[in-house]
């Protein structure tokens, strides 16, 4: 097929935060995580796990407890001492309440979801009423010395176990009264550590579980106060716990990155006396597991060294699928790099900066797997720092290479940029138009005359771009019918004509640019979208979906195209729809108008409609057995997917020209080397 | 494996060479000087070459008219050439006489079959009528007259080898489709004449032998595409009767169908045979071709065709073929290495380990052996009394044909022969090839004679024995007297062999030989005789030589109070010395003592027996291990150098094992407190050395596992080709 020159690009120093808490829609299919940042995710567990709406973060909203109540409304906690509600539809914040009892450790909601409590560092469990439009406070229960780390609700709603330093305790939440107190050091009182109690769980049989600094999880009977377990699982903290809803098992994780799943099992086959038996080892983290879940399929765990670990349940999964596997995340599922084409820049968003790199180049050409000479270097150009305590929302640069916007919560920013030779220099565009914030996601047009602002409630704003350095707010595209959602993605036409947009409720809009109106709906599907592009020359809309399906929609024509309709009777390859992460990115190579170029964090894919798809006895990744056939045998072995996963794991790539390619790697290994040193183990033999 | 390397022209035949058989040369024998051949056409003219250099050096012809009858060869102590003519006519000249004419000159009075030069014997001359005499004897009275022995046999092929100082030549000859071989000690005047086995319908085309420990073996290439091997043995005393070669076969000529009709043959080593021949498949035209086969494996190795056709002829000097090829002479280069089952599956380690010891047909053993056992035993009260009076029979039971008695039989009759009678039979009967149960005999021939010594206490053929111990493929079970009576007789170089060799003897054995090794002097074993290749190259034998020496230094004082205080010096010395100066023991025991670590054993078996060893000698026995141990430690590799020396493991596991059973004693004993202690400091410095070569591997292979992700650099350009 041909050869590419790839830029390949490691100094994108990207650090992903640490995972700081999870929490698992009550009978629902959505999993709700914190990060070390502030930054809010929500991941799809009925979609393979995709990552579909990301708050980000706030320097000062640091979150300590997220928990859903009422249904599909998820509630934050943290050391500012508010207690924050978030829009999932808006992706923002929607209002924050002072909880006004100092900083707040822990969260809980009592399990018909319409009582909130909170645990605060001056040592008082405060009781809030979840109302429509907001929360209220409902009262204080006992305060005692010593911060609450951590709550549990008696699944009754009675009764709340409340973890300290040294002890916990058991709270009548009718009377407010402190009805038990339990000390859990003594039996070690000689050491005069202190034991933390992490977390707890507080079981409809009445026996309050608790996890502690000294590497124990101890299970309790709160009534009598006696210890009625004790299993030491590591040598240092015990940092997290949760329980199924079957209340048959627990996962906790410790500092030391192992994960363990206790099971009630029987003592003895059909007997009724069950006990707790520490039954799986696991250990997927390097650091700290800060958090974990436990899903109805699923042991969840998060650590410090920023993975989401899903490890689903055998005996849980009906049929060995797709869902069966393990699989890790330590990436975003969104896009944080653009691309200038032409001006060849890429621009890389971080949580609060923005830098602006020029690529190096060569004169060389060279052989399949060699390294060309350099003749120049790539170029840190520009970095630029948002200001505010705000995360960055989303970023871009525009083809030309002259324009680079960004948006948080409450700010856009426009800046052009100006080349002089070598030197660039930056200039900030004074008044921007007033607009819906923030901006999800934000789309240069192929001329660079124009700039798209996704929006919340289903709006894409347009801006025309002024020389020499200014903007005009066009117009304002809003979906036929009102959706509460947000646009998380854009895809403009080369030509100018097209412009598409998914939203939240996985619907996908087009509209027609140069009338300024509604064009066209896709058929919903019932999957989130993960990447979407137009055909420079087809004006094809392709459309990757997180269940790895592939569509391919004429905009012209309003329906999707042969070929997709091929593909969806012909099945994709089983292979292809195993894979782990979504695809990120979809471009397009102008020469060659049946290829369609796009990758997840594993591989890169040329797809090649022009080819014969593979059927599931073919070999999917067959271009290494291709390179050793000779050419006359190779035509026969030649089908549509040419996929490279030489590199890994990537986070962006794209087309700079018809030869070449820039692919953006973000090794592992250099993430680790920036995370603190992990907890010191012996391993045998070392 | 063996292989063929390129080959080369030498020079071009004359007219009378060529293809066929019939036609070539007459032969090929070596130069004076290595790399050098001499080539007798079947005409007039011997040419001697130089192979490396693909020239002619020299050419000699005789007269129109005459005609060489037989190959020149050369003289290798005075580089004279000798030749025949018209085959009564001797000719000597030396490498600067031109012409033949003027040449020395005998004529004899007989035909001259062949004459066989030897490097160190001088030629012998083997006339047509089987008649020989060395050339001094001839050229003293060439018209001698030389008797007639074969009368009307035709001599097929003649070989001679050199027998310690003296040439035995070997000879066959034919009669009426009968074989026969002859074998004369030239200076001793003795003929051996032996019929061979006949194996109708085919019969022997060509013939090649070699002598390896006062054996001859005989190869033949018979008609029917098989190589026989035959065994005569260079016996001491004449016996009249003529006896019948029985032979074994060696290699069957053919590969999955394809027959090689094999026209000549020559031995490459102990395992390989090259046999120049026509490889016939059937219904295809037979090529002709010159091929390598192992025996030992009977396998062809490699094989050459040889498309201009060739006289059927093949000689093999220094390495290298020769052979006529179409019209021209033409050499190849050969390698062939040991070859083992491991290197043709390739999983050859280390040559030096000695042969697998084969298999034993147990059912072939069994019972005459144990008749002869049984026999032996219940005849022991009798024998003392009629000893004298059986020694008439003895004679007309060694006269019998050993060929029609059995084993047991032959045995049964031999056990009150005299001594030199007896282990000459047995030599013999060992010299015969009846391969499928020649372990059996084996045995029965060592339970004789092993029998034999337990009943006569002066009776000990410690050489007799030593020979078919190291020679043979022997187990401890298939006589399992012979070390107890080796130990008996304090035979350390036996049971060192035996200790080497056999692959299954018993603990309790094992802790008798250690037992009896350490206990024995020093003194005594420096007039013994002990295979000491294990420890020559880490002990310094030279030493502790000296300080022998020193010890009996006389001076005019009292020797032996010098020696007392001498001794006691020396020991206390080597008790200083602990970390593996000085060797503890004598380089003899050392060597002995290496043969026991390297057997075989059970620890659960051998514990028991361990305890039992006398505390002095488990102190001195830690103690060389110790200083093996350190010895081990100085390399970086842990091993010793030297054959058939002990590994590491070997001496660790010896050690525990030592301990283990000795440890009340040690405790108690104050001598081995030192020892002990400084022992436990070395092991505990080597734990720390090793632990932190540990932490050091850990390191460097977390650094090569980084190296590996190669992802050193944060930017570059690569090709990436997408098919």
């Amino acid at each position: 097929m041909g050869e590419f020159e790839v830029h390949r690009v490691r100094f994108f120093g990207l650090v992903p935060a640490g995972v700081r808490c999870l929490a698992c829609q009550p009978r629902g299919a959505r999993l709700a995580l914190a990060r070390t940042d502030g930054a809010v995710e929500i991941y799809n567990c009925s979609a393979n796990y995709f990552q579909e709406k990301v708050i980000p973060g706030h320097e000062a909203r640091s979150v300590e407890a997220l928990c859903w109540a009422a249904g599909e409304r998820l509630f934050g906690a943290g050391l500012s001492g508010d207690i924050t509600e978030y829009d999932l539809a808006g992706l923002r914040v929607a209002r924050s309440l002072p909880g006004s009892g100092g900083p707040i450790w822990s969260m809980a909601a009592n399990s018909s979801g319409t009582r909130l409590a909170v645990g605060c560092e001056d040592g008082s469990v405060k009781l809030f009423q979840v109302i429509p439009g907001g929360i209220q406070f409902e009262r204080n229960l006992d305060r005692r010395k010593g911060r609450i780390l951590c709550l549990s609700w008696h699944p009754s709603g009675t009764h709340i176990a409340a973890g300290s330093i040294d002890i916990f305790r058991v709270l009548d939440v009718s009377s407010g009264q402190t009805v038990q107190r339990v000390m859990v050091n003594y039996q070690v009182q000689k050491v005069k550590r202190e034991c933390v109690v992490w977390s707890i769980a507080f079981l409809s049989s009445g026996t309050v579980v608790t996890c502690d600094s000294f590497g124990r999880v101890q299970f309790w009977d709160w009534e009598r106060g006696t210890l009625l377990e004790s299993h030491t699982v590591s040598t240092s903290s015990v940092l997290s716990l949760a329980v199924s809803e079957k209340e048959d098992s627990i996962i906790v994780g410790t500092s030391t990155g192992a994960t363990y799943q206790f099971q009630l099992l029987p003592v003895k086959m059909g007997s009724l006396e069950k006990r707790w038996v520490r039954t799986k080892p696991f250990q997927h983290h390097t650091h700290d597991v800060r958090a974990v879940a436990h899903s109805s399929t699923a042991l969840i765990s998060g650590g410090l060294d920023a993975q989401l670990v899903i490890r689903p349940l055998m005996e849980k999964v009906q049929k060995k699928s797709y869902d069966a596997a393990l699989r890790k995340f330590t990436f975003p599922h969104r896009r944080l790099v653009s691309c200038a084409r032409k001006a060849r820049l890429l621009l890389f968003q971080f949580s609060q900066h923005l830098e602006l790199w020029r690529l190096g180049s060569t004169d060389e050409t060279g052989e399949d797997g060699e390294v060309l000479p350099l003749r120049r270097l790539p170029e840190h150009l520009v970095q630029l720092k948002s200001k505010g305590p705000e995360h960055i929302y989303c970023s871009c640069v525009s083809p030309c290479g002259s324009w680079v916007a960004y948006s948080t919560a409450s700010r856009f920013h426009l800046y052009r940029v100006q080349h002089k030779g070598d030197s660039v220099s930056i200039k900030k565009v004074p008044k921007v138009p007033k607009l819906l914030l923030p901006a999800y996601q934000l789309q240069f047009s192929a001329d660079s005359s124009s700039l798209f602002v996704a929006s919340a409630r289903g709006s894409v704003h347009v801006l025309q771009l002024l020389e020499p350095g200014g903007c005009k707010h066009l117009h304002t595209h809003r979906p036929p019918s009102e959706s509460p959602e947000a646009v998380y993605l854009l895809a403009v036409s080369a030509d100018g004509h097209w412009l598409a947009a998914a939203g939240g409720d996985w619907t996908i809009h087009v509209y027609n640019l140069k009338c300024s109106k509604h064009h066209c709906t896709v058929p919903t599907y019932s999957c989130a979208v993960t990447a979407l592009a137009i055909h420079p020359l087809t004006n094809n809309l392709v459309i990757a979906y997180s269940d790895q399906q592939l569509f391919e929609f004429s905009i012209p024509e309003k329906q999707y195209t042969a070929w997709s309709r091929t593909v969806q009777s012909c099945g994709l390859h089983t292979v292809w729809l195993e894979r782990d992460s979504p695809i990120t990115h979809i471009t397009f190579n102008p020469k060659n108008p049946s290829h369609i170029l796009l990758h997840d964090t594993y591989m890169f894919c040329v797809l090649d409609k022009s080819l014969p798809l593979p059927d599931n006895s073919a070999l999917l990744m067959n271009q290494s057995t291709l390179k050793q056939l000779p050419e006359t045998a190779r035509q026969r072995q030649l089908h549509a997917f040419k996929i490279c996963k030489k590199f890994q794991p990537l986070l962006f790539a794209d087309l700079l020209d018809e030869k070449c390619l820039v692919m953006v790697e973000r090794p592992i290994m250099d993430i680790k080397t920036q995370l603190p040193l992990p907890v010191q183990q012996k391993k045998f033999g070392t | 494996m063996a292989a063929l390397c390129e080959s080369f022209t030498l020079g071009g035949l004359g007219p009378s060479g060529g293809v066929g058989l019939g036609s070539g040369l007459l032969a090929l024998e070596p130069g004076p000087d290595p790399d050098h051949v001499l080539l007798t056409d079947r005409g007039r003219t011997a040419t001697l070459f130089k192979v490396s250099d693909q020239k002619p050096l020299g050419c000699w012809s005789v007269k129109h008219g005459q005609i060489l009858t037989c190959p020149v060869v050369c003289n290798f102590e005075t580089r004279e050439y000798i030749a025949v003519h018209d085959d009564k006519v001797l000719r000597i000249w030396k490498n600067k006489d031109i012409n033949l004419d003027k040449v020395f000159k005998a004529t004899l009075s007989a035909d001259v079959y062949r004459i066989h030069s030897l490097p160190n014997g001088g030629p012998v001359v083997l006339f047509k009528g089987g008649g020989v005499r060395t050339l001094d004897v001839l050229l003293e009275a060439p018209q001698q007259e030389i008797e007639n022995i074969i009368s009307d046999e035709v001599i097929k092929w003649s070989e001679a080898f050199m027998e310690g100082q003296q040439p035995v030549l070997i000879f066959a000859t034919e009669k009426d489709e009968d074989f026969f071989v002859y074998v004369q000690k030239v200076k001793m005047n003795s003929l051996h004449k032996y019929k061979l086995e006949q194996q109708e319908p085919s019969k022997p085309l060509h013939f090649t032998a070699y002598i390896k420990n006062k054996i001859i073996t005989l190869l033949c290439l018979y008609s029917n595409d098989s190589v026989y091997k035959v065994l005569i043995p260079l016996q001491q005393n004449t016996g009249e009767e003529e006896q019948i070669l029985s032979k074994s076969l060696l290699l069957n000529l053919s590969v999955s169908g394809t027959v090689l009709k094999g026209t000549s043959f020559v031995v490459l080593d102990k395992d390989h045979v090259a046999v120049l021949g026509s490889l016939a498949t059937s219904g295809e035209e037979s090529k002709e071709c010159l091929t390598i086969w192992n025996t030992k494996f009977q396998t062809l190795q490699t094989s050459k065709e040889l498309p201009l056709g060739t006289s059927g002829q093949l000689w093999c000097y220094e390495e290298k073929f020769f052979f006529t090829h179409g019209k021209v002479l033409t050499v190849i280069m050969y390698k062939c290495e040991t070859s083992s089952l491991a290197a043709a599956v390739g999983k050859l380690k280390d040559n030096q380990t000695p042969d697998v010891s084969s298999f034993i047909d147990w059912n072939t053993l069994g019972d005459e052996e144990l008749v002869v056992s049984f026999q032996s035993q219940q005849s022991v009260a009798l024998k003392s009394e009629s000893r004298m009076t059986l020694r008439s029979k003895r004679n007309t039971a060694a006269k019998v044909q050993p060929d029609s008695l059995s084993v047991g039989q032959l045995l049964l009759n031999l056990k009150d022969a005299s001594t030199t009678v007896f282990e000459d039979e047995l030599r013999q009967l060992l010299s015969k090839a009846q391969m499928p149960d020649l372990q059996a005999t084996i045995g029965c021939v060592l339970t004789a004679l092993i029998n034999r010594c337990k009943t006569n206490p002066k009776y000990y053929p410690r050489n007799f024995l030593l020979q078919i111990v190291q020679t043979r493929d022997l187990s401890y079970s298939l006589c399992p007297d012979l070390m107890a009576v080796a130990l008996e007789k304090k035979d350390v170089h036996l049971l060192q062999v035996c200790l080497q060799r056999f692959p299954d003897i018993p603990e309790e054995i094992t802790y008798a030989c250690l037992k009896l090794f350490l206990s024995i002097s020093e003194a005594y074993l420096q007039r013994i005789d002990v295979n000491l290749e294990s420890v020559v190259c880490y002990i310094d034998v030279e030493l502790n030589n000296k300080e022998v020496k020193t010890e009996i230094v006389e001076n005019g004082f009292n020797a032996e109070l010098e020696q007392d205080i001498w001794d006691t010096q020396i020991t206390k010395e080597t008790h200083r010395a602990p970390d593996g100066e000085f060797c503890p023991v004598g380089p003899q025991k050392a060597a002995l003592l290496n043969a026991v670590l390297h057997s075989a054993y059970s620890e659960t078996f051998l514990l028991p027996h361990l305890k039992n060893l006398p505390a002095q000698q488990a102190i001195l026995f830690l103690r060389y291990l110790y200083y093996l141990y350190v010895k081990c430690s100085e390399k970086i590799n842990t091993t010793l150098p030297g054959t058939r020396s002990p590994t590491i493991n070997q001496i660790m596991d010896w050690m525990c094992l030592l301990i283990d059973a000795q440890f009340t004693v040690m405790v108690m004993l104050p001598e081995a407190k030192d020892l002990l202690s400084n022992l436990h400091k070395f092991v505990r410095a080597q734990v720390r050395f090793y632990s932190e070569l540990n932490k050091i591997e850990g390191s460097l292979r977390e650094l090569q596992r980084l190296n590996h992700q190669k992802d050193s650099q944060t930017y570059s350009i690569e090709v990436l080709e997408l098919i």
